[in-house]
């Protein structure tokens, strides 16, 4: 096992684990969650310009970002589901998380009509195969004004392991009973009916070349594709598109724990859209481990507060992502500031 | 001195090659072993893909590259044996043959990616207008880009058995009044017939192992497969599609999964070596 996600990590980040180069800049490798990628590739990118510093993200997957990081083929891994209890013991010693921004989970649909509403039940229903057609009872009835074509209704979901399935089949089984009993929660599921593509970017394809296809995604792969998707029905009734303003609300009137491992779906903030969640980088708390030195420890705690700094944040908007609220930022900062080298505290002061 | 070192050379070389097969088949098998002594041959009989209960099994995929690859295969035949007829016995060492051999050969080069984005974007819209089912992915799809991919395999053997088929032979027939067709009928095809047949085998193999094109068409859902217009999951695409999350006893199940494709695409190829072995003695 190991020598496969060895061989994977080789290939997903070709310069391995910060070796230092010639000229005493640093590599800094990482992997993860597909969900953020599209911001995380900019980040870096950005960063690698500012600070002279190679980084590299790979977009492979929660799962695989969170085994990268315990295989200690990667300086930081990316996940948008945070470790359980159990997770972080696997991993051998103190594992901290950084949240990074926010992000929504979109329902994406193929049809001529904008600004569809749907509810988690309606959701549910198609997922479970008992909505088969666009112009079905239930949805016209949040619908009066749409013309809803007699369209078999294709439900796409994840063929992969994925942090994307797991934020939204929470939200799912929290606020739906028959979702709950038939599907469940967690990243590999078991549907019904629909077809399966992997990565996000793979269920944004199918959705927008399969007509009358829904499927959930990272609402940046949305709007990179322009992909409609639906209002859904929040807490408090109304129906709220996804987007930077509904995004940040719904982390509003929550309260953060230190290690910000918190889910923050189905919000009561009324102008808060439903389904989201924080994103977060894992890394060691304990930087020196294997043969890492001082310097490329110290440049990926750079990296961490360049992400979660004013000029990362702003990456985040451009990118679609919402930025962290202020009291999260201040929480994140002394969560970078617990990292260690040696037991000593790592960052310059 | 010189010869000596090249016959070393070489010697070291096929023995990494022995030792390279046989550790991948030993890593296979350890890593299997999990999902064997957990499911018992309940792995290859059952046809639950839970992940959340952990409980895992092969025949959903066992079915689906069964399936596909038959179906490959069939409507490869029309499209292989004309051609292998053309280039072996109508215009043998004729231009055309050439040219169209050459394009032919051209298809076994196609990547397979390139196969996969052309039945996505071009052969699913005709899918879902023929009606097959409502987004076009499935097992016809699969199984008609499949059929393309292999025709190469299949169509350059036949034709080089074709040719082999002494002239002899079909002159005397000639020499009785017998007319083209009836002597590929009488003479060509069956002479040649074993060899034709060991070609359909190998192609049936690459059939069989083949991942990128298959994971992108067929809609990867784990169940058993009922009829052509329905999605399903192949060994190897099961294996692509998971593989990255996997841990645990599921990543030992992927590995028996792929332990199993092993053990069926290396028999396959064993009983075409064989014919074709056969044949030419």
């Amino acid at each position: 096992m190991k020598k496969i996600s060895l061989i994977l990590c080789m290939a997903v980040a070709l310069a391995s684990c910060g070796s230092p180069k010639k000229d005493g800049s640093m590599n800094i490798s990482g992997a993860g969650a597909t969900f953020p990628a599209p911001f995380y590739n900019v980040v870096c990118k950005e960063f690698s310009t500012a600070t002279g510093n190679s980084v590299t993200y790979g977009g492979i997957g929660s799962g695989g970002g969170i085994r990268s990081l315990a295989d200690k083929t990667v300086d930081f891994g990316a996940t948008d589901v945070f470790l359980s209890d159990s997770e972080m013991t696997d991993m051998g010693a103190a594992v901290i998380h950084i949240p990074t921004s926010l992000g929504a989970v979109v329902l994406s649909y193929n049809l001529d009509i904008a600004d569809l509403k749907l509810t988690a039940g309606i959701v549910s229903a198609i997922y479970r195969g008992k909505i088969t057609k666009w112009n079905d009872e239930r949805i016209k009835a949040l619908n009066p004004d749409a013309t809803l074509p007699d369209q078999a209704i294709t439900p796409v979901y994840r063929s992969d392991g994925s942090g994307t399935t797991a934020v939204f089949s929470e939200y799912m089984s929290k606020v739906d009973t028959d979702w709950f009993n038939e599907i469940g929660d967690g990243k590999s599921l078991a549907f019904p009916v629909g077809i399966a593509a992997k990565g996000n970017p793979g269920v944004a394809g199918m959705i927008n070349e399969t007509k009358g296809a829904i499927g959930y995604i990272g609402s940046e792969y949305a709007l990179a594709m322009d992909l409609s998707s639906a209002r859904m029905q929040n807490r408090s009734g109304s129906f709220v598109e996804a987007n930077i303003i509904s995004i940040t609300a719904s982390a509003a009137n929550i309260d953060i724990p230190a290690d910000t491992r918190v889910v923050i779906s189905d919000s009561p903030n009324a102008d808060a859209y439903p389904i989201t969640t924080f994103t977060w980088i894992i890394a060691y708390k304990e930087q020196h481990y294997g043969n890492r030195t001082l310097s490329e420890a110290r440049a990926l705690t750079n990296l961490f507060n360049y992400i979660i700094g004013n000029v990362g944040q702003e990456i985040a908007t451009k990118t679609n992502y919402a930025p962290l609220p202020m009291d999260v930022r201040d929480k994140t900062v002394a969560i970078i500031h617990s990292m260690t080298f040696d037991g000593k505290a790592l960052e310059e002061e | 001195m010189k010869d000596k070192i090249f016959r070393a050379s070489l010697f070291v070389a096929a023995c990494l090659i022995i030792i390279l097969t046989a550790s991948i088949v030993y890593g296979l098998v350890s890593q299997s072993l999990d999902a064997f002594s957990n499911f018992g041959f309940g792995f290859i009989t059952s046809s639950e893909w839970d992940s959340r209960n952990d409980v895992y099994s092969a025949l959903p995929f066992i079915m689906g590259t069964l399936l596909t690859s038959v179906l490959a295969l069939l409507f490869c035949i029309p499209f292989s044996l004309s051609v292998s007829l053309f280039n072996g016995e109508y215009f043998r060492g004729h231009r055309a043959s050439t040219i169209l051999s050459s394009v032919v050969d051209l298809l076994a080069g196609v990547p397979s990616i390139v196969f996969g984005l052309w039945g996505f974007y071009t052969l699913r819209p005709l899918m879902v207008e023929m009606g097959v089912n409502e987004q076009g992915f499935g097992v016809l799809l699969s199984s008609i880009v499949l059929a393309i991919m292999i025709i190469p395999y299949a169509s350059s053997l036949s034709a080089e058995f074709l040719a082999m088929v002494p002239n002899d032979l079909k002159e005397g027939a000639y020499s009785l009044g017998a007319t083209r067709l009836e002597v590929i009928q009488r003479v060509s095809l069956p002479a040649a017939g074993s060899g034709i047949f060991a070609a359909y085998v190998l192609a049936f193999g690459r059939a069989l192992g083949e991942t990128m094109a298959v994971t992108m068409l067929i809609g990867n859902t784990n169940n058993i497969p009922h009829g052509l217009g329905d999605t399903g999951n192949t060994m190897a695409s099961i294996i692509a599609n998971q593989f990255g999350e996997a841990g645990g006893l599921k990543l030992s199940s992927l590995m028996a999964i792929g332990l199993l494709l092993f053990l069926i695409t290396a028999s396959i190829n064993f009983i075409a070596k064989y014919i074709m072995k056969m044949v030419r003695q």
